[in-house]
C-alpha cells in the first residue's frame, strides 16, 4: 500500500513538473514553425502580440527539416502554425497531410485565388516575383521578351543563373512545364545552359553581380536581391526587365503560410494568419524584404514600385508544388547543375 | 565492473539508433529517384566525391602532418607563434571561408577585377577558383588543424626521440622521418585524417558556395528538392557503409602494431635551423596562417563594420554568445567524458565485439549533418509520445512534449554526431599507456584509482584537452542539429549565421561569424596553456 502511494506520489510530481515546464503551451499563445528567418517574421509578430495580446512563439529552419519535424511529431506537435518562404514546400506539406483547411473570408478577399491553396490548406503572404536582370551597357531592353527567350543562339556565353538547387529556379521550370509540357520546356532549359557565360552561381546575388561585373550579360533572379544590391551600390549597370507580358506573365513564388493538422491553438493562429494578411501586416511583410504584398489593394512600397508594374502569371502556384520533382529530373537531364 | 564492460555497447546502442533509423530506409521501396540517378547524375556525382575526399585528405596530410613536425621538432623564429597560430584556422567555419575565398578570388572580386582594369584584358587565364581544385583547396585549409594537432601531439611526445633512434641505426633524417616517426605516429595521423575524410564527406554547407555537387548534394536534393526523405536516408546509408569499411579497413592494419611511449620525455632539444631552410618553412608555414586565417578574418571583419549599423544588438548578441558558449562547454564535458569511459571500457575488456562497439559509436560524424539531426529526432519523438501517452493514461491530463526541446535532447544528438571527434584524440592518447605501465605502477603499490588519477590522468591529459577543444569548436559551429533540436528562444551564433546566410545576406552573417571564431578562439589559447607545458 505504502509502495502504490509512492509510486502515485511520484508520477504525480513528474506530471506537476511536466505541466510547469509546458505551462507557457496553455497561455493563449500560437507556435510557429517557420522557414521565413526571424528578421523577416518577427516585426509582424511583434505588431500582433500588441494588438491582440497572443504571443507569438517560433522557431526558424530551413523547410525541409520543418516539414521533416512535423511529420515526426505527429499529433504531439507543438505547433500551429507552419511558415514557408517558397510554395513548393508549403505543397508538399500539404501533401503528407501536415496541414489543415481553413475556411476564412477574410483570406479569401484578401489574397489572390492563383496564391492559394484552391484546397484552403495554405495561402500566399507575400509574392517573390522571379524576372530578368541585364547589364545597361550591354543590353538593350528591347533584345529581351521572355524566359523562353534566352535559350536563343544569340545569347550564346551571354547569361548567368543560379543552381538548379534552388527551389525558386525549380518553381519556375515547374510553372514552365505546366504551360509548355515537358519536351518542351526541356529544349528551353537546354538552350540556357547552351548560352551560360560560366558555371551556375549559388546565389541570386552574386548572379547579380557577374552581370554587373560583365561576365554575362542577362541573369534570372528575385526582386528583392536586386533592391539590396542597388540600395548598396545605386551607381550598378543593372536594370530589371519584366518577361513574358504578352504572354503568360511574370513568374511569382510566395512566401506563405498555412494551420498545422494537429494544431491545439486553432483559433489563434487562424486569427493571426488573417492578421498576416490584413492591411496592416502586408507592408511590413512585403516591405521588410523589397518584396510584394500579395492583396492587389495595398500599394507597394516605393523603391520597389520604382521598378514598374508588371503582369504576373495567374496560373494557381500548386502547379509549382505538383511539377516541382519533374523539374529537378529535367534540368538534371539538361545537364543544369 | 559490469557497467565498464557494457558502456562502449550502451554508446553505439545510442548511435545505432539514428543510424538504424536511416539504415531501415534501405528496405523500402524508392526505386523511382533512384534509377533518375543512376541514368542522369550518379557517375559524376561518385568522380567528384571520390576527387574531393581523396584531395583534401591527402592536403591535409601533406600540411597538417609537415607543420606539425617542423614546430615540433625544429626551432626557427616565430616558432611559438606559429605552433599555436596554426591551430586558429579551426575556428573558421569552412563555408565561411569558402565564401570569402569566392568573395576574393572568382570573377567579380577585387583581385581579377584589378587585373581586368590594368591589363585591360579579361584575364581569362586566371584559373576559376569555383572549380574542383578550389574546393579542395579551401577545405584543406579549413581542415587540416584536425590533422595538425593530432600528429604534433605525437612528435611532441616521442619525435624528437625517435629521429634520435633513429639516426643511430644509419639512417639520415629524412628516411628516419619515413621509416620510423612517421608510422609511429600512425594512430594520431590515421585519426586526424579519418575525422578530415568523415568531414569532407558529411559536408554540405562547403561545397554548396561552390556549387559543387557530391554525394551529399544528391541527399539533400532527394530530401528536400524532390520530398523524398525515404531516397535521402537511402543514400545517406550508402555512405554509412562506405565510412564504417574505411574505419574497419585502417583498424585491421593497425591492429598487429603495438604502440608505446612510456615516459612524458624530457623534452629533447630542438634542431635549430638556419640559412634557406629556415626562411623557406617561415614562408611555408607563414602563408598557410596568411590564407587559412588572416583573410577570411580580415574580410569578415571589413563585412562586419559595414553591418554593424544594421544587425547589431548587443543584448541579443550576448545572449547568443551565452548560448553558444555554454552549449559547447557542456557538450564538451559531456562527450569527452563519456568517450574516456568508452576508451577504459574497451581498454579493460577488450574483445572483437567491443572495439566493433567503438567503431559504430563514431559514425555519427560521417553523416550529413541534417540526416543524422532528423535521424536522432525521430526516435526521440516516439519516445516523448510513448511517454506523454503513459503519463497522460496515469494522470489524466496531457503533459505534452517532455524531453523534446530541452537541453538534454540537443546533447544527446551532440554526443552522437561527435563522439568520433573526442574519441580519436583519447584513444590515440591511451595507446600509450601499455600495460607495463600498470604493472610497473601496481609494483609501487598503486591501486584501482589512484592508477587513474597518478599515472592515466598525466599521460592522457593533452589528448583529452585536444578532444575538448576540437568538440568544443565543432559544437559551435554546427547547424542542422541546433536548428532542429534547440528549445524555443535557444537561438545562438551559428544559428543566427544561418539565417543571414540562408537569404543569402552574406554580409550580414560576418557579424555573428565573427563573434562565433573569437569565442572559438578561447578553448584553442586554453588548450595550448595546457598543452604546451
Amino acid at each position: 500500500m505504502q509502495r502504490f502511494t509512492f509510486n502515485r506520489f511520484l508520477i504525480m510530481s513528474l506530471g506537476c513538473l511536466a505541466a510547469l515546464l509546458n505551462h507557457s503551451a496553455y497561455a493563449e499563445e500560437v507556435v510557429v514553425y517557420s522557414a521565413r528567418i526571424e528578421q523577416l517574421i518577427k516585426p509582424m509578430f511583434d505588431a500582433f502580440t500588441k494588438e491582440t495580446g497572443i504571443k507569438v512563439k517560433y522557431i526558424t529552419d530551413n523547410e525541409g527539416a520543418l516539414l521533416a519535424r512535423l511529420q515526426a511529431e505527429g499529433k504531439n506537435s507543438p505547433a500551429d502554425m507552419l511558415i514557408t518562404a517558397d510554395v513548393g514546400n508549403l505543397w508538399a506539406a500539404s501533401q503528407a497531410k501536415l496541414l489543415k483547411p481553413v475556411q476564412s473570408d477574410v483570406l479569401e478577399n484578401n489574397i489572390p485565388a492563383h496564391l492559394r491553396d484552391p484546397q484552403q490548406e495554405w495561402f500566399g503572404l507575400s509574392i517573390r516575383a522571379r524576372t530578368l536582370v541585364y547589364n545597361t551597357k550591354k543590353v538593350k531592353p528591347e533584345e529581351l521578351s521572355t524566359y523562353e527567350d534566352l535559350a536563343d543562339p544569340k545569347w550564346n556565353k551571354r547569361l548567368c543563373l543560379r543552381t538548379s538547387k534552388k527551389v525558386y529556379n525549380q518553381s519556375l521550370v515547374a510553372m514552365m512545364i505546366a504551360e509548355h509540357g515537358e519536351a518542351e520546356t526541356e529544349k528551353i532549359v537546354k538552350g540556357w545552359i547552351a548560352n551560360l557565360a560560366t558555371d551556375p552561381l549559388s546565389d541570386d546575388t552574386r548572379a547579380l553581380e557577374f552581370v554587373a561585373a560583365g561576365k554575362c550579360d542577362v541573369t534570372l533572379v528575385n526582386t528583392y536581391y536586386f533592391g539590396r544590391l542597388m540600395k548598396k551600390d545605386p551607381t550598378l549597370p543593372l536594370a530589371i526587365f519584366w518577361p513574358n507580358q504578352n504572354g503568360a506573365g511574370v513568374h511569382v513564388n510566395i512566401s506563405g503560410a498555412g494551420i498545422t493538422r494537429y494544431s491545439r491553438n486553432e483559433k489563434a493562429a487562424i486569427k493571426l494568419l488573417e492578421f498576416l494578411s490584413s492591411d496592416k501586416a502586408q507592408n511590413l511583410f512585403a516591405d521588410v524584404n523589397m518584396e510584394y504584398p500579395v492583396n492587389p489593394k495595398i500599394a507597394v512600397e516605393p523603391f520597389v514600385a520604382s521598378w514598374g508594374n508588371f503582369k504576373q502569371n495567374p496560373m494557381n502556384l500548386s502547379k509549382a508544388g505538383e511539377l516541382q520533382t519533374t523539374a529537378v529530373k529535367l534540368m538534371d537531364r539538361a545537364g543544369y547543375q | 565492473m559490469f557497467i565498464g564492460r557494457l558502456f562502449p555497447f550502451f554508446v553505439a546502442g545510442l548511435v545505432l539508433a539514428p543510424v538504424g533509423a536511416i539504415l531501415s530506409s534501405l528496405f523500402s521501396p524508392t526505386g523511382e529517384i533512384w534509377s533518375h540517378l543512376v541514368e542522369s547524375t550518379l557517375p559524376q556525382l561518385l568522380i567528384n566525391t571520390l576527387w574531393l575526399s581523396v584531395g583534401v585528405v591527402a592536403g591535409t596530410a601533406v600540411v597538417g602532418i609537415s607543420l606539425a613536425w617542423f614546430t615540433a621538432v625544429f626551432e626557427f623564429p616565430g616558432r611559438r607563434f606559429f605552433s599555436w597560430a596554426l591551430l586558429l584556422p579551426m575556428a573558421i567555419p569552412a563555408y565561411v571561408s569558402a565564401f570569402v575565398a569566392l568573395g576574393v578570388f572568382d570573377f567579380t572580386g577585387p583581385i581579377q577585377t584589378f587585373l581586368r582594369s590594368w591589363l585591360n584584358s579579361d584575364v581569362s587565364w586566371f584559373p576559376d577558383i569555383r572549380g574542383r581544385m578550389g574546393v579542395i583547396i579551401v577545405m584543406t585549409l579549413a581542415f587540416y588543424p584536425y590533422v595538425y594537432l593530432l600528429a604534433r601531439n605525437a612528435f611532441l611526445s616521442q619525435g624528437k626521440r625517435s629521429l634520435e633512434v633513429a639516426q643511430s641505426l644509419g639512417f639520415d633524417r629524412r628516411h628516419g622521418f619515413f621509416k620510423v616517426v612517421l608510422p609511429m605516429a600512425r594512430p594520431w595521423i590515421a585519426g586526424g585524417l579519418m575525422l578530415v575524410l568523415m568531414e569532407s564527406l558529411a559536408d554540405f554547407g562547403t561545397v554548396a558556395v561552390f556549387n559543387y555537387n557530391t554525394f551529399t548534394t544528391a541527399i539533400y536534393k532527394a530530401w528536400f528538392s524532390m520530398f523524398s526523405l525515404q531516397a535521402a536516408s537511402q543514400l545517406a546509408s550508402v555512405l554509412i557503409v562506405l565510412v564504417f569499411v574505411v574505419i574497419v579497413v585502417e583498424q585491421r592494419f593497425r591492429s598487429r602494431m603495438r604502440f608505446a611511449e612510456a615516459r612524458k620525455s624530457e623534452r629533447a632539444q630542438r634542431i635549430p635551423l638556419t640559412g634557406w631552410r629556415c626562411g623557406l618553412l617561415v614562408a611555408f608555414a607563414l602563408s598557410i596562417f596568411l590564407l587559412a586565417f588572416v583573410l577570411p578574418l580580415v574580410q569578415l571583419i571589413v563585412w562586419s563594420a559595414r553591418a554593424y549599423s544594421q544587425d547589431f544588438d548587443i543584448e541579443r548578441y550576448l545572449e547568443f554568445l551565452w548560448h553558444s558558449l555554454s552549449l559547447s562547454g557542456m557538450a564538451a564535458t559531456l562527450i569527452c567524458l563519456v568517450a574516456l569511459f568508452v576508451v577504459y571500457g574497451v581498454r579493460r575488456y577488450p574483445g572483437v565485439l567491443a572495439h566493433l562497439a567503438v567503431r559504430v559509436a563514431t559514425l555519427g560524424y560521417a553523416l550529413p549533418g541534417a540526416v543524422l539531426a532528423i535521424g536522432v529526432y525521430v526516435p526521440l519523438t516516439w519516445l516523448d509520445g510513448q511517454l506523454s501517452e503513459w503519463m497522460s493514461q496515469r494522470l489524466g491530463f496531457e503533459t505534452g512534449q517532455l524531453i523534446q526541446g530541452t537541453l538534454f535532447t540537443m546533447l544527446i544528438a551532440y554526443l552522437i554526431r561527435f563522439m568520433a571527434v573526442s574519441h580519436f584524440p583519447i584513444d590515440s592518447a591511451m595507446q600509450r599507456i601499455t600495460h607495463s605501465i600498470d604493472e610497473a605502477a601496481m609494483s609501487f603499490g598503486l591501486k584501482g584509482w589512484s592508477i587513474i588519477t597518478k599515472v592515466h590522468i598525466p599521460i592522457l591529459r593533452s589528448g583529452i584537452f585536444t578532444a575538448a577543444t576540437l568538440v568544443f569548436i565543432d559544437v559551435m559551429k554546427e547547424m542542422p542539429i541546433t536548428l532542429m533540436t534547440r528549445p524555443f528562444g535557444w537561438d545562438t551564433l551559428a544559428v543566427r549565421i544561418y539565417e543571414l546566410t540562408s537569404e543569402g545576406q552574406w554580409e550580414q552573417a560576418a557579424l555573428p561569424a565573427v563573434t562565433l571564431v573569437s569565442a572559438g578562439l578561447v578553448p584553442i589559447f586554453l588548450m595550448m596553456q595546457q598543452t604546451e607545458k
